[in-house]
């Protein structure tokens, strides 16, 4: 007879698998993929495709001639990464910095740490954010949303919600008159507005979430922190001063914070491991988030708010445990 | 609090349960419980019977062991039992089976007992019953109430929470008056009044069968459980059923539950009513391959290769055969390996089933943490103890880890998390106890 497997048990294992679910983040992507290629056209396609194609690229070139290690190209994280990045940069972003962003992304956010799980930062935030600080004009340029266009050049270009706000409460203007400027909530939900390729539908991604947290890929704990944390923090500025300060509803529906709040801060490798620490750290994400909107020198902050609360994580799992059983004894 | 789902694949679960006639010869090991080794009380050539005693326990925990089968000690050697180890047993030639006077071996039921509470723990010590669900913790130790601590709930655990096992079904099935009975008689033991039978959903059949019986016994009640694994851990179960949690490091007694197994109940029945000792018990012998799935009674000592043999035989593409459940039974090395008081399955898994996912980077997804019923943070230590930190290990409570597989079993990376903390309970162990000396 041959001779037995022993192992230690259990002798049974979940079907599971990294891949499985980081294509099932991905697949989750598709919905708001398909609302950014229907406003942005041909160039939002290409450019998705351009950040997947380097991501990959650029992971199996490090993989397989500076690290000389196993490749792990195809278990879907790159892919994300990829998606992620171009969801963030405007859809008339030049090919080139497309290209040198996801090789930031991979190379200084991922795989200098030691690739698919060690990294401290988000990857694609920290190849967002490069690419923000070394290419300011380019990176925000946001091409107006139109119903299916193939043009690749002279888009009608145009500022962003955020941008109107922020300019225009500079230059004194009140919210009222500066709302007339921005499309309607109705059209803000469905992604009507300027922005970068995949942030804009405010509906698909939180569809994209709802099927995440059915599949138990996320938690509810950070998005639900991180929204309800910049809807009432912006909510009390606004109640205090209606002129100056725009309310909740249009924070939570423009610019990047469903994105970054469903998709960017529920990343497993640069989030907390516990539930509590989960929501200390989505409360963290919604103040900063809002604080630099109302007060910071960019109109967004989602990008450097999820990238400052990256920084805590390791304090955060260190002070926030799981509840042990058996500690807190109330019995009767 | 926390829990996996994994695949039931209770196969046998309709099977009843089939009397193994006695081998040609068993193995008898002396350690098949909780706590110090039985001493001896038979030599080499010395003729037995099938419920004579042939090993005390005379430590505080231990238990005696009875020879079950008649015939010729043949010598006392070791033997290599579910451990992997090589441990002392008895080894007797089967001669016959004749049964040792006072113990009556037909199936009517006796419910009545006027037995007291000390005459009751002195039979179930003096019968070698040990907990049945596979710690095979001395019974008498635990139905004695330490001073100062007062039992108010016997719970009887009948949640079979393990998948593929399906012994404590059917003898919930077909035992489900002498189970009452065993209950009762543990209740007499502790002083109690009040019993819960803990049934996870998935057995309908057995909730209800049992709840028709208990409605006459007073004070026993049946309650259905959400189908979770580790339900059946003991703690889990205390607070399923009565919602508290026995703190860090103490036992049940400290919120006055004491859990008891259905098959120790039966065995408790046995014992009291009908003088008969632990000497045979039902085990399951299941997996995907298994031509017959079924649930033996078997007497204590059969070679494990035994039972597959009346299962249908050893599979062609068998990779791996365990002994227990599959989340926290023992893969053997040797099919020779003796049937023990604590046996509750035999599962036959095929090649394909047997071996491990290929391991990849921990991605940080936090499912380790999230479905750790203990409420620890597998990935943590798993991590500390490959660094050998192991005070850190001990900071974070190692030691609470009761070692039931659900993080190794959910993680998509295929970290063998478990192995590491089990080499760092092991080190954390040993330390404390050469800090008390």
């Amino acid at each position: 007879m041959k001779a037995l497997t022993v192992s230690g048990s259990p002798h049974f294992h979940t079907e599971q698998s990294v891949s499985k679910i980081m294509y099932g983040v991905v697949f989750s992507l598709v919905p708001a993929m398909l609302v950014s290629f229907y406003f942005f056209g041909l160039p939002a396609i290409l450019i998705t495709l351009t950040a997947v194609v380097s991501c990959m690229a650029f992971e199996f070139i490090i993989q397989k001639y500076l690290i000389k290690g196993p490749l792990t190209i195809f278990d879907g994280s790159a892919m994300i990464t990829g998606v992620l990045l171009a969801f963030n940069v405007p859809a008339n972003l030049p090919f080139g910095l497309v290209v040198i962003g996801s090789a930031v992304a991979i190379g200084m956010g991922k795989m200098t740490f030691g690739g698919l799980g060690k990294n401290p930062f988000n990857p694609a935030l920290v190849g967002r954010v490069f690419l923000m600080i070394s290419f300011p004009v380019q990176m925000t340029t946001y091409p107006e949303p139109t119903a299916f266009t193939t043009k690749l050049t002279d888009a009608v270009t145009g500022p962003t919600p955020l941008t109107i706000i922020k300019d225009g409460v500079g230059r004194g203007e009140s919210i009222s008159s500066l709302m007339m400027q921005i499309p309607d909530y109705m059209n803000l939900m469905m992604g009507n507005l300027g922005g970068s390729v995949g942030e804009i539908s405010a509906i698909a991604l939180i569809l994209g979430g709802i099927y995440m947290l059915l599949r138990k890929i996320i938690s509810w704990h950070t998005p639900v922190a991180f929204l309800g944390s910049a809807a009432a923090f912006s909510a009390i500025f606004w109640l205090i001063q209606p002129e100056v300060y725009p309310d909740p509803v249009f924070h939570l529906f423009t610019g990047g914070l469903m994105l970054g709040a469903i998709y960017m801060a529920t990343d497993y490798a640069t989030s907390p491991m516990a539930p509590r620490g989960m929501i200390l750290f989505g409360v963290g994400c919604g103040l900063l988030t809002i604080i630099i909107r109302l007060f910071g020198a960019y109109p967004e902050g989602v990008a450097f708010s999820i990238l400052i609360m990256n920084a805590f994580v390791p304090l955060i799992n260190r002070a926030f445990k799981p509840k042990r059983f058996g500690e807190e004894v109330k019995n009767g | 609090m926390g829990g996996v789902h994994p695949p039931e694949n209770k196969f046998a679960e309709k099977r009843s349960v089939e009397r193994l006639e006695p081998p040609k010869s068993v193995a008898i090991p002396l350690s098949q419980h909780l706590g110090a080794p039985a001493k001896a009380v038979v030599g080499k050539g010395d003729k037995v019977q099938a419920g004579q005693l042939i090993a005390k326990g005379e430590a505080f925990i231990s238990a005696n062991i009875h020879a079950s089968v008649s015939g010729t000690v043949a010598k006392i050697d070791g033997v290599i039992d579910a451990s992997g180890y090589r441990k002392k047993a008895i080894l007797i030639n089967v001669e016959g089976d004749e049964w040792a006077e006072g113990i009556e071996r037909d199936e009517s039921l006796i419910e009545d007992s006027n037995l007291t509470a000390e005459e009751i723990i002195k039979k179930v010590y003096d019968k070698g019953i040990v907990g049945m669900g596979g710690a095979t913790f001395p019974s008498h130790v635990k139905l004695k109430v330490p001073k100062g601590k007062k039992a108010e709930y016997l719970i009887i655990n009948g949640v079979e929470c393990e998948p593929c096992l399906t012994a404590d079904h059917r003898l919930m099935m077909e035992k489900g008056q002498e189970i009452m009975v065993g209950a009762s008689l543990q209740m007499k033991a502790l002083g109690v009044d009040k019993a819960i039978i803990g049934i996870e959903n998935n057995k309908p059949d057995a909730i209800a069968h049992l709840s028709k019986i208990a409605a006459g016994y007073p004070g026993i009640s049946v309650e259905p459980l959400k189908v979770k694994y580790p339900q059946g851990a003991e703690k889990q179960l205390i607070k399923a059923l009565v919602n508290r949690e026995v703190p860090s490091g103490k036992l049940p007694i400290e919120v006055g539950c004491v859990v008891h197994n259905v098959g120790t109940a039966f065995a408790v029945y046995e014992a009291v009513q009908k003088n008969k000792p632990l000497i045979e018990r039902v085990v399951t012998v299941s997996g995907s391959s298994v031509k017959k799935p079924s649930n033996f009674m078997v007497r204590i000592g059969t070679p494990v290769a035994e039972l597959i043999e009346a299962a249908g035989g050893l599979p062609d593409d068998t990779g791996k055969v365990v002994n227990g459940g599959p989340m926290m039974g023992k893969a053997l090395n040797d099919l020779n390996v003796p049937v023990t008081k604590g046996t509750s399955g035999i599962l036959i898994f095929t090649e394909k089933e047997s071996s491990r996912p290929p391991e990849q980077n921990c991605i940080r997804c936090a499912r380790c943490l999230t479905i750790c019923p203990m409420g620890l943070e597998p990935y943590l230590l798993s991590s500390l103890a490959e660094k050998q930190r192991f005070q850190d290990c001990e900071d974070e409570r190692i030691m609470d880890c009761m070692e039931c597989g659900s993080c190794l079993y959910i993680c998509p990376s295929g970290k063998p998390l478990l192995d590491h903390i089990r080499v760092g309970k092991n080190r954390v162990g040993q330390m404390i106890r050469e800090r008390s000396g």
